[in-house]
């Protein structure tokens, strides 16, 4: 206390007591201490996998950060881009992606792709993380195990070129019937359902990786659930997995590619969504990368860093409701949606993200075509803003479905910031360029898949990422049979077409068919293309061969090596 | 004098004041009133409350913007920024034809046309031996480190010597920086940087859209205007601030004090009638009350939330008020059904009973009004912390649907651009902070006021 | 004995407590709308069916109910449905201990903080120390959590980096540096609150008679305010402990999910978004019947501490 002008009978009483508390203060501040110090003992039970440091050249390690805990690590029923990401560094498939994204020999040394079936030959120093080979019947049980009832794996469907495949996920035929042998264990011979000119892609695909059966049988169905109750063939292994806290990833000894896997260690010591923890952590030395969003932007150029994008893959459109009954069945009032917007306008001003890029397309720009992309093969008709046209088109629709007055419009979107914005732009602009009411539906994950599947929306945000890294992963969406094909579009040209795409051997032919898909996604409105996501991202200096993939894993440390920074 | 005499006994005279009264009789509220304004925190505090009430009510009569409007040349704006603007011509999409790219060729990285918010052209000389081109923008100068800024796009053909720029543009000054590749490296020597001072733009048809030029005036290409006045900025669709304030209040304090109302009403009722009643119905009743207060709160809150469902273009205002007063009113009722067992058995009630005091009349005239001092200090402490709870569940992304702004979804929204735009984020935070403290002040005030005890103190 | 017959009458009510809070969200989640097993790639009717039986979703809604009981007796909670090889008691086993790390030392914040300004408060009662310590108080009782937790963090990041040292992580959970930042955040509301408590109790004994008779009797001031004035004010504080321990243990969300602390609330929101059922229940019953013990055990803590209090 500074002040003592005067002292009455009060102050001294305060002065005697404030020494008391003082001693008191002390004394649990003491003992705060060491309750404290007691539980920083129990905290590292029940956490670890931080290091301090997001670069260690002495143990040759790195610490990352990831999105979500993988929900499980069992390829064969894995859905999600956590478990994608993790599986990517700790098995591999009989084909892999190298560091430019080609494909290049994983567990099988060369194959053969025909019209009605395939053939693997695997390499002899393929090995599991407990020094066995991996066998033709590794990967021969793995696929039966997918399409297996009993299994339900949601994934199966990747499956359904091999021959049977669909038939036994319906449990019409028994699981040894699939299209799938182990000749020997070097050689895998595959029967086809039906010409499938991509296999090779998807043979690269998480859901085709082998597990080898006498071990899955030991595990007791838990398989892959925890660290120990999982083999690995991949440049590295979990090490050590504390459920939704860390990972720590270790160098696989029996690994066979010495152009993969040079790290010792890999840290996943952070498990958060909240991307500007991410940002802290990253500019406070803790992990390697990180993404940064629009707002991140300044600070990221104040501090200098050397930022680096890449398409993550995924296109976001608005998918209209084709059910019969529904406005949005009616093809001039879907023309007037479209003609009253202009993606660019969402993308440069109101997502304001760097790295997105606005989509006049179903199929994204990396999209390959017979030989070039496919969008230099066969240019997407890019999108013209003509209110006054659309106002037309609005009339004509008008008086086709009778109406004196539209009822409101439903936009279903999910609760994520990034779809509630395009909503409210979306409605704004729709009240201001056609005087139509737009109703927000912004639902929880589970709620809006509910009401994609009912069809109980007249417009959906919706994204697609691709599956394997080839064209049809997007071709076929809006054939009439696909499930995922929510808004139920159907038309026998678009239906000709895919099936053009899926069977056709000749990769010109194959292309002119998915430019053919393109044309009509816009002349018929199935969808209003919004933005294909991209994802502007920094990278401690000190890594090298870090990659960032629109198909796979979305972020790739296979090929990471450690260089210190050379003094400028 | 043991004999008194009647002459012993003169009248006493009257004199001007026979017992001086203290102070005035007051009743309880008049006395609480009179504490309350003594209080001088407390009595800020109902100004403040007074003032939000009336910017929430009236305010939007004044500042008649619509909250939803969104003023795309406008986004993110702090309040108080030069609003100054050239009028353009309509953007007309660019392909970078031969004639265009002409201009100034074999000068290297050039502007093509002008620098606007609008767009920004720019045009190289292609170098052969190249595979394609990256272009960055910076707003800082690259510097030693070569900091080139955000990549804004890549070219995998050498003849592609065009970019044009839209994103985000602001006033200032950009720098940008075209890159050739030969397949992944990156040519550094080859390397042009170019400074482009971006001047802010608007067209005739937006300025006519958002009403901005007068009946009588002429305005054109060249001219310069003055974009939306907006008194606090705008958020990240360039809509208005201070009118998403104002929507923002009504929400907020319509959970705020709408939910304590509906639930410190009922958890009146419920716990005088518990208390009244007494015996078994009591414990029944209160059992219940137990179970209530068990669930584990905001857990419940969100599964009731989702529980209920909000339809299309429904703000989900209904839910959370419903969630609110369902989770909320034991506390409330707990402490009524005290206070009434306590008075039931003070003498007042039995003189009013052995008056002929009817049994609600004895409710409504004796027990419930003692009741209404504990009851208004409860109410004061219940709606911070339904403001609160409305914020946390705008904050984990379950609070109310857009476009209804509350200040919660505000504060979390603003959250994200903290550093870039941080009025987006003190503005809701401040107006938050301001009447939760408000009220925790007055129900500090009311507290002291209307407590009994402290009465005869000070 | 008397007090043994009020635990267990007690207990026995805390038992039906969590078995009707076990119903209430049975049934509240079953009528939320949506589907859990829907996934971003739509499934044939045959793999949706392999998938319902596997959750045993098929059968009709009593039957599931009476399954769940059944299994909830034996302490079983069930299989994740979005984390398909995991049990949720596991999920509860590797989670909880970390939100309740950081909730007991966020009350330990709160209560050792809450103590000793507020009885800084009182005793220096509208001076400087009195301003500047409510001045913060109500800082902390007005600015929502999340916002207190988002500037946390980056007090935090531009101290380490004007340090040049990582002082305290950023986020993040193993070791002691992670924990204190965010349990103080977390504790900041509930010490603001005990101090106000305790400050009003503080000023409410230094008027009351027996502190007056012991000003009168002379005893010395430091021994008054420890056995008279301090002791009898901390009582109040220790009544409202036991459900703010509850709260802070269970409304851990925003710092956990702001500080990316592998705790169980920031699982609960997951499995919400998720419709998670299993992981929902697991995690509402578990919490429920946390908060019911925990109410019974402070209650039976306060009859001991206090002896005016009878145990009825």
């Amino acid at each position: 206390m500074a002040e003592s002008d005067q002292i009455s009978t009060d102050d001294s009483y305060a002065s005697e007591a404030g020494r008391q508390l003082a001693f008191y203060a002390v004394f649990a501040i003491l003992l705060l201490g060491i309750v404290i110090y007691g539980l920083s003992f129990v905290v590292k039970l029940t956490g670890g996998g931080a290091s301090g440091k997001a670069v260690d050249f002495e143990n040759n390690s790195i610490t990352i950060s990831v999105a979500y805990d993988p929900p499980q690590l069992d390829s064969m029923r894995a859905t999600d881009a956590s478990s994608f990401l993790v599986l990517a560094h700790v098995l591999e498939g009989l084909i892999s992606n190298d560091e430019d994204n080609n494909l290049a020999p994983g567990v099988a040394e060369r194959w053969e792709i025909r019209e009605d079936g395939a053939i693997f030959w695997l390499r002899d120093d393929a090995m599991w993380s407990d020094g066995k080979s991996v066998t033709a019947h590794d990967f021969e049980f793995a696929w039966k195990r997918v399409v297996d009832p009993k299994t339900a794996s949601e994934y199966a469907f990747l499956l359904f070129p091999v021959r049977n495949a669909e038939a036994i996920t319906e449990g019409q035929m028994p699981v040894s019937s699939l299209g799938v042998t182990a000749v020997s264990d070097r050689e895998l011979r595959v029967e086809f359902e039906r010409p499938t000119p991509y296999f090779e892609k998807l043979v690269a695909f998480v859901t085709y990786f082998p597990a080898r059966e006498d071990f899955v049988n030991s595990t007791d169905g838990r398989y892959a659930s925890s660290a120990d109750t999982m083999l690995y063939n991949g440049p590295y292994t979990v090490d050590e997995w504390v459920l939704g806290a860390s990972m720590r990833w270790s160098k696989n000894p029996y690994y066979w590619n010495d152009n993969k896997g040079f790290l010792d260690e890999i840290n996943v010591a952070y498990i958060t969504t909240d991307v500007n923890a991410k940002l802290n952590l990253f500019k406070d030395g803790q992990i390697t990368d990180t993404a940064l969003s629009a707002s991140m932007l300044p600070e990221a150029m104040e501090r200098r860093w050397q930022i680096d994008r890449l398409m993550d893959g995924t296109v976001f459109f608005m998918e209209f409701n084709h059910r019969d009954g529904r406005l949005t069945n009616n093809r001039n009032f879907r023309r007037a949606l479209q003609l009253a917007q202009d993606p660019a306008e969402l993308v440069y001003k109101v997502l304001k993200e760097a790295a997105y890029v606005p989509a006049d397309s179903l199929f994204p720009s990396w999209v390959r075509g017979a030989e070039d992309f496919l969008h230099n093969e066969y240019p997407p008709h890019r999108s013209e803003t003509d209110i006054a046209l659309a106002r037309e088109h609005l009339e004509l629709a008008r008086d086709e479905l009778g109406l004196t007055e539209f009822p409101p419009i439903v936009i279903l979107t999910g609760d994520s910031s990034m779809g509630l914005l395009t909503a409210e732009y979306y409605q704004e602009l729709y009240k201001r360029n056609l005087g139509l009411e737009i109703r927000i539906d912004a639902q929880i994950f589970k709620q809006r898949l509910a009401k994609m599947t009912s069809g109980d929306f007249d417009i959906v945000m919706a994204g697609w990422g691709p599956d394997y890294d080839d064209a049809l992963t997007f071709g076929d969406l809006f054939s009439s049979w696909n499930l995922n094909n929510r808004g139920r579009y159907s038309s026998s040209e678009m239906d000709a077409q895919v099936r053009i795409a899926q069977a056709e051997l000749d990769p010109v032919k194959r292309a002119a068919a998915f430019g053919e898909i393109q044309r009509l996604v816009h002349d018929d409105v199935v969808i209003i293309p919004m933005y294909e996501r991209g994802v502007a991202f920094v990278v401690d200096p000190q890594l090298v061969g870090f990659r960032r993939r629109s198909v796979g894993p979305e972020v790739d440390y296979n090929y990471v090596q450690l260089t210190p920074l050379r003094k400028p | 004098m043991p004999n008194g005499h009647a002459y012993d006994f003169s009248p006493l005279r009257r004199t001007e004041i026979s017992q001086s009264q203290s102070r005035p009789s007051l009743s309880y509220w008049q006395d609480a009133w009179i504490r309350l304004k003594a209080n001088t925190r407390a009595l800020i505090s109902l100004y403040l409350l007074i003032g939000l009430l009336i910017f929430t009510l009236f305010g939007p009569l004044l500042w008649n913007i619509d909250p939803a409007a969104q003023d795309l040349d406008q986004i993110s704006r702090p309040p108080g920024e030069d609003r100054r603007a050239l009028i353009v011509p309509e953007y007309s999409p660019w392909t970078g034809s031969a004639s265009d790219l002409e201009v100034g060729s074999g000068q290297g990285l050039r502007l093509i046309g002008e620098a606007t918010t609008q767009s920004i052209r720019l045009g190289w000389d292609p170098t052969d031996t190249v595979t394609g081109y990256r272009v960055y923008r910076n707003i800082y100068p690259i510097g030693q480190e070569r900091a080139y800024g955000i990549p804004r796009a890549e070219f995998f053909d050498s003849r592609i010597v065009n970019f044009e720029d839209r994103l985000d543009l602001k006033e200032g000054i950009y720098y940008f920086t075209v890159v050739p590749m030969k397949g992944k490296e990156q040519l550094l020597d080859l390397t042009e940087t170019l400074a482009v001072e971006v001047k802010r733009v608007t067209t005739v048809r937006e300025a006519n859209q958002k009403g901005l030029i007068g009946l009588t005036e002429e305005l054109g290409v060249g001219d310069f205007i003055d974009l939306a006045f907006h008194p606090l900025g705008t958020d990240y669709l360039g809509r208005d601030m201070l009118a998403r304030l104002m929507a923002g209040a009504r929400v907020s304090l319509f959970i705020g004090i709408g939910a304590p109302l509906f639930f410190v009403t009922f958890g009146i009722l419920f716990g005088a009638t518990a208390g009244f009643l007494g015996g078994k119905t009591d414990q029944v009743m209160m059992r219940f009350a137990d179970f209530i207060v068990a669930l584990p709160f905001l857990l419940f809150m969100i599964l009731f939330k989702i529980a209920f469902g909000i339809g299309p273009g429904e703000s989900g205002i209904g839910p959370m008020l419903v969630a609110l007063v369902v989770l909320m009113w034991p506390a409330t009722a707990r402490l009524v059904r005290g206070q009434i067992l306590q008075i039931r058995e003070q003498g007042y009630i039995s003189a009013s009973q052995l008056l002929g005091g009817k049994t609600l009349y004895l409710i409504l005239r004796h027990m419930l009004p003692n009741t209404l001092g504990v009851v208004l200090v409860t109410l004061t402490f219940a709606i911070p912390s339904a403001i609160f709870t409305e914020a946390f569940l705008s904050f984990i992304g379950m609070g109310v649907a857009p476009p209804t702004p509350s200040w919660g979804s505000m504060s979390n929204e603003g959250i994200k651009t903290m550093l870039t735009t941080p009025h987006e984020l003190i503005f809701p935070a401040v107006l938050i902070s301001v009447t939760v403290l408000a009220f925790n002040l007055l129900g500090d005030g009311l507290r002291d006021a209307l407590d009994a005890r402290m009465r005869n103190q000070e | 004995m008397a007090i043994a017959a009020f635990i267990t009458k007690r207990l026995i009510q805390g038992v039906f407590t969590v078995w009707f809070i076990a119903t209430a969200t049975f049934f509240a989640m079953h009528n939320v709308p949506g589907d859990p097993l829907l996934n971003e790639r739509a499934m044939t009717e045959a793999i949706r069916a392999n998938v319902e039986a596997k959750y045993g979703l098929d059968k009709p809604l009593g039957t599931q109910y009476l399954i769940y009981l059944s299994n909830l007796t034996r302490g079983d909670f069930g299989i994740s449905f979005t984390q398909e090889n995991r049990q949720v008691n596991d999920i509860i086993r590797e989670h909880f201990p970390v939100s309740a790390i950081l909730g007991v030392l966020a009350v330990l914040f709160a209560a050792v903080g809450g103590i000793l300004w507020g009885a800084l408060t009182a005793l220096y009662r509208n001076r400087i120390p009195d301003y500047l310590i409510m001045f913060f108080v109500i800082l902390g009782i007005s600015v929502p959590s999340f916002v207190i937790a988002a500037l946390g963090q980056l007090v935090i990041v531009n101290m380490n980096s004007a340090l040049g040292i990582t002082l305290f992580p950023v986020a993040g959970w193993g070791t002691l540096g992670h924990m204190l930042v965010p349990s103080m955040v977390l504790g900041l509301g509930t010490m603001a609150y005990l101090t106000r408590l305790m400050r009003s109790s503080m000023l409410e004994i230094v008027s009351s008679d027996y502190v007056r008779t012991a000003k009168a009797k002379g005893l010395p001031p430091a021994r008054i305010f420890a056995k008279h004035q301090l002791r009898n004010a901390i009582l109040p504080v220790i009544t409202v402990l036991g459900p703010a321990i509850a709260a802070i243990t269970t409304g851990g969300f925003v710092v956990e999910l702001v500080f990316a602390i592998p705790g169980l609330g920031r699982y609960f929101v997951q499995a919400v978004q998720q419709l998670d059922y299993t992981v929902i229940m697991g995690t509402t019953v578990f919490y429920g019947a946390f908060l019911v013990f925990m109410v019974i055990f402070v209650d039976v803590l306060y009859g001991l501490i206090d002896p005016r209090v009878r145990m009825s």
